[in-house]
């Protein structure tokens, strides 16, 4: 099994990420460095959540043509599976794996809090152990998904919505909506169900000791996962 | 040398938070009249070419790859002719 975790100049979270995976594993993933490709046999590329390249001209539009996103495309292409979380999302929209595009919150603040999610799925190597719903930070200034009518409706038939932003009975509702996202969408996959991206932060979310372990079962689902394969 | 401008904007069904906070702040400081307000993006790019319609398709490219994104913004391009020494 082999988990990479890539960093890009300005990621800041890929640290707690490794540390989280190091916690539920007891090993090691890599770092990828953005300016080489991935580590060779590489099963999950985790992209962390942070700042890459300052935010220039959009959020992940820059990281999107880094050397190592290029071999990120490819694993993902070959069925690998990705996990991108907050900047590791807006990353995944602006290199197209997933659909959509991310806007400024409507509110225009950082937004830094709990929220909680209602997992929509649970066949995904992602959320196979995940409870229905789950308490998990969110940590973001620019979280607001945006796609058109067509553009959700497809995702609404295909099931590529993973996460939605709920209260903590699972209710979808405006008020449980940190951000002004489409269908208060948190997370979602592509078609094939192997690259995800949420804005929530589940390596923030390992133990009860800080607040909510609801992440961790996102990771241990996906490190499980891979796991399985060896 | 060929100049180009390049402005992005969010499309129209797109909201834009940014351009809703300028317009609030336009009202408070007296500027009532103001009904909306919509906040983009210009770009100011030299070519080194001689050929505006080449340029021209050049930096459409640039916008639909890098300069824009096409799920939530639009552009739009202008090119300068050619000055008389870069004919020359």
């Amino acid at each position: 099994m082999k988990t990479s975790v890539v960093c890009f100049p300005g990621s800041n979270c890929e640290m707690d990420t490794i540390r989280a995976v190091e916690a539920l594993t007891g090993q090691s993933p890599e770092l990828a460095w953005h300016k080489e490709k991935l580590p060779a046999g590489t099963d999950l590329v985790l992209l962390p959540g942070g700042f890459s390249y300052g935010d220039y001209l959009r959020v992940g539009a820059i990281a999107r043509f880094s050397p190592v996103m290029q071999s990120v495309i490819e694993h993902a292409n070959a069925g690998g599976l990705v996990l991108g979380i907050c900047n590791g999302f807006q990353i995944l929209l602006e290199a197209g794996l997933l659909p959509g595009a991310m806007v400024r919150n409507e509110s225009l603040h950082f937004v830094c809090k709990w929220t909680y999610l209602r997992t929509e799925r649970h066949d995904l190597a992602f959320t196979s152990c995940v409870p229905d719903v789950v308490k998990i930070p969110v940590a973001h200034a620019t979280g607001n998904y945006f796609i058109d009518q067509a553009g959700l409706k497809k995702l609404q038939d295909n099931g590529q919505i993973v996460f939605r932003y709920c209260d903590s009975d699972g209710n979808v509702s405006a008020e449980a909506n940190p951000n002004g996202s489409v269908d208060n969408i948190a997370g979602i996959c592509n078609e094939r169900g192997n690259v995800l991206g949420m804005m929530p932060h589940p390596e923030r979310a390992i133990s009860q000791e800080l607040g909510s372990d609801a992440g961790a079962s996102i990771l241990r689902a996906a490190l499980g996962c891979v796991a399985e394969k060896i | 040398m060929i100049k180009a401008r390049v402005v992005v904007m969010l499309k129209a069904d797109v909201m834009d938070p940014q351009g809703v906070a300028v317009g609030q702040a336009l009202e408070s400081l007296g500027h009532g009249h103001v009904k909306k307000v919509r906040v983009g993006r210009a770009f100011d790019l030299e070519l080194d070419t001689n050929d505006p319609a080449q340029a021209e398709a050049d930096v459409r490219k640039m916008c639909e790859s890098l300069l824009a994104n096409m799920v939530i913004e639009k552009f739009e391009v202008t090119v300068e002719q050619p000055s008389a020494a870069g004919v020359a």
